[in-house]
């Protein structure tokens, strides 16, 4: 299976005061064209910060080290300049992000900014670029999209502003899209309509997208292949039915068993303990001081990543092939 | 309705109607506070006039009904500003209004082209340094602009005539106009330009650092923000994110701050204009103050605030224009 984009050994810290910490380690991944990986994980598990390494969007502020490879069809994209970046943002991968009403500018119309695209990378006149917009926000069924195109951010609903990213995002039809949480900030209503959406554009236009969740729910409908991350590290990556139904890794367990509302007594099922933030990781498995099945072995070494049943891996010395965790 | 006005006209029109208020509430307080000051005009006249005896100045005072009670003079104060009738200089004998006004054009170009200049000058540096942020450019432009915020308005005026005037002999060291020159139109707007460049800078100066820091601070927050990693996604260069995409939401501090050193320019042109020379409101406050010139005085108040108030309000329709979301507010 060729592949659209592949991501080998991307490590991403953050300068602090301590050293550089942790935020992304060591995560491999592909995703084959048209196809729809997801990555999940709670927050602070760094599957954003992976996310938006791969486009170079991470905030320069922060001024973020970066290593490793992600080749879009074979092209290095860590380290390239930032012209030629900015060449592939929109032809090559689009992206949409959390919350749309931040994500896009308040003092200019929206045609303004779902033109900009079309008149930077395909060259359209004003004229073309409005046409052509009016036929993104149909695509989107954005009602009334002429009359939109002079409107401002505000004008717009949450759900109707998500619509109007998405039409920016597939602009000049990318052959992948990456979406940052879609549909986190949204009602529950609209958060179907905009995955619903998303799943059928993708399969219109042929387009791969990258979708980072922490919503199972969302995974379960629309993804192909499902990698799960905890603190900055892959801990489990297969086929979507496969994992939700035999997951090999403790911590995924409790993540389904937490999203099923498995508890006793109508209590929420949890997981004990949180997140350790980048500079409190323990030198083993970052889940070993919350996991019940963990051994004195957890603590040695980050555990390798190896093959636990067809297309799925995990990284857990407990995790037998075949048999779930 | 059957017919709706635009909602920018309607802001607008908001806007114009406050300032009607503001005037009155200022021309009462400046009346209050000059009233307070111990001696009124007929000791100084009478003191400017070598003297006079008690039944000589309380005859001055009868006669500039300066001998009424507190109360009725305000009243026939107040009656006066809304009527634009501002009194006469009893320093001067004419029209207050009159005076006032022939000295409103010079501080209006001093002012306008010096904050202009600031403005200008200070957002172009602050998104300069923004987008080098931490670098050589940066840094050494920090420095500059703490050691511009830092000195005096009047030092700075006399060093520059110092350096630009008498050293190098490059520019005239005050005044508006060349006195008794003799010039075509475009001749006497050349030699007004030439006495215009050393006061105006001067007054910039101090600015320019001012919008410069902010300029930037606000560039680096806007920078920071969703809507410009949005940006970035879909393939606008670097250039156009800062010039156009950051520094149009950043600008609003700066406009409005600068809206609100209107007030503070035309107190610091009263420096600027004593040091240069420059016959505008700042001189004549200077004098009016040195002659006790109450009337005067509370004249310059009174046009000073009406001038502030249209600026900021001229500002405002600038930051209606800029961030659509403020006409809806």
């Amino acid at each position: 299976m060729t592949s659209l984009l592949t991501v080998k050994s991307l490590c991403v810290g953050f300068p602090g005061k301590r050293g550089v910490l942790p935020a992304v380690e060591d995560l491999d991944f592909h995703i084959a064209p048209g196809e729809t990986l997801a990555i999940v994980g709670e927050s602070g598990s760094g599957k954003s910060t992976a996310a938006l390494s791969i486009p170079g969007l991470l905030s320069r502020s922060s001024r973020p080290v970066v290593s490793g490879s992600v080749r879009f069809e074979g092209q290095e994209m860590l380290n390239m300049p930032d012209r030629k970046l900015a060449r592939m943002r929109g032809p090559d991968v689009g992206m949409i992000f959390q919350d749309p009403s931040t994500s896009l500018n308040p003092v200019f119309t929206i045609g303004r900014q779902i033109c900009e695209p079309l008149r930077t990378h395909m060259g359209l006149d004003a004229r073309a670029a409005e046409a052509r917009a009016i036929e993104l926000l149909e695509l989107v069924k954005v009602s009334a999209p002429e009359q939109r195109l002079a409107q401002y951010p505000h004008n717009l609903s949450g759900g109707m502003r998500q619509r109007v990213m998405i039409a920016i995002a597939l602009a000049c039809s990318p052959r992948l899209l990456i979406a940052d949480e879609p549909t986190t900030a949204l009602d529950v209503t609209v958060q179907a309509q905009v995955l619903r959406l998303i799943s059928g554009l993708q399969k219109s236009l042929g387009m791969a997208v990258l979708l980072i969740t922490h919503d199972l729910g969302v995974v379960w409908e629309t993804a192909d292949r499902v990698i799960v991350m905890y603190a900055g590290r892959k801990v489990e990556e297969g086929p979507v039915r496969r994992i939700l139904s035999q997951p090999s890794h403790p911590y995924t367990e409790g993540l389904l068993r937490a999203a099923r509302k498995e508890g006793r007594d109508g209590f929420l099922t949890e997981i004990p303990g949180v997140v350790p933030p980048p500079h409190q990781r323990p030198p083993g498995c970052a889940f070993e001081p919350r996991c019940a099945r963990a051994i004195a072995a957890c603590r040695a070494a980050v555990p390798a990543i190896r093959s636990t049943g067809p297309g799925q891996v995990a990284a857990c010395i407990r995790a037998e092939e075949g048999q779930p965790a | 309705m059957a017919f709706s006005i635009p909602p920018f006209l309607q802001f607008m029109f908001r806007r114009v109607l406050q300032i009607i208020p503001v005037v009155i509430a200022i021309a009462a307080l400046n009346f209050l506070l000059l009233s307070l000051a111990p001696g009124d005009a007929a000791d100084v006249i009478s003191a400017n006039n070598g003297g006079a005896s008690a039944e000589e100045v309380q005859a001055l005072r009868e006669s500039l009904g300066l001998d009424r009670p507190m109360i009725v003079q305000f009243f026939s104060y107040m009656g006066g500003v809304l009527t634009l009738d501002l009194g006469q200089s009893y320093v001067r004998g004419m029209p207050v209004l009159d005076l006032v006004m022939s000295r409103v054009p010079a501080t209006l170009l001093l002012m306008v082209t010096s904050l202009a200049l600031a403005v200008l000058a200070g957002i172009l540096l602050g998104i300069l340094s923004s987008t080098r942020y931490g670098s050589l450019l940066d840094r050494v432009m920090s420095i500059i602009s703490l050691l511009l915020y830092s000195t005096p308005h009047f030092w700075l005026a006399l060093m520059m005539i110092v350096f630009f005037s008498v050293h190098l002999g490059l520019l005239p060291s005050g005044n508006i106009a060349t006195i008794g020159g003799d010039f075509s139109f475009l001749g006497r707007v050349w030699d007004v330009f030439v006495h215009l460049i050393l006061p105006a800078v001067t007054m910039a100066m101090f600015y320019i650092a001012v919008y410069m820091r902010l300029m930037r601070s606000s560039m680096l927050e806007v920078l920071d923000l969703d809507y410009i990693t949005a940006a970035r996604a879909r393939g606008a260069s670097e250039k156009k994110i800062a010039y156009s995409h950051a520094a149009r939401n950043a600008l609003l501090p700066v406009v409005t701050l600068a809206g609100v050193q209107i007030g503070h320019a035309l107190g610091g042109s009263v420096l600027i204009e004593t040091v240069f020379g420059w016959p505008g409101l700042g001189r004549l406050v200077y004098e009016s103050l040195l002659e006790r010139d109450t009337n005067t005085l509370m004249g310059i108040l009174v046009v000073s605030s009406v001038l502030v108030i249209v600026v900021s309000l001229c500002i405002d329709l600038v930051c209606g224009l800029l961030d659509p979301r403020i006409v809806h507010k």
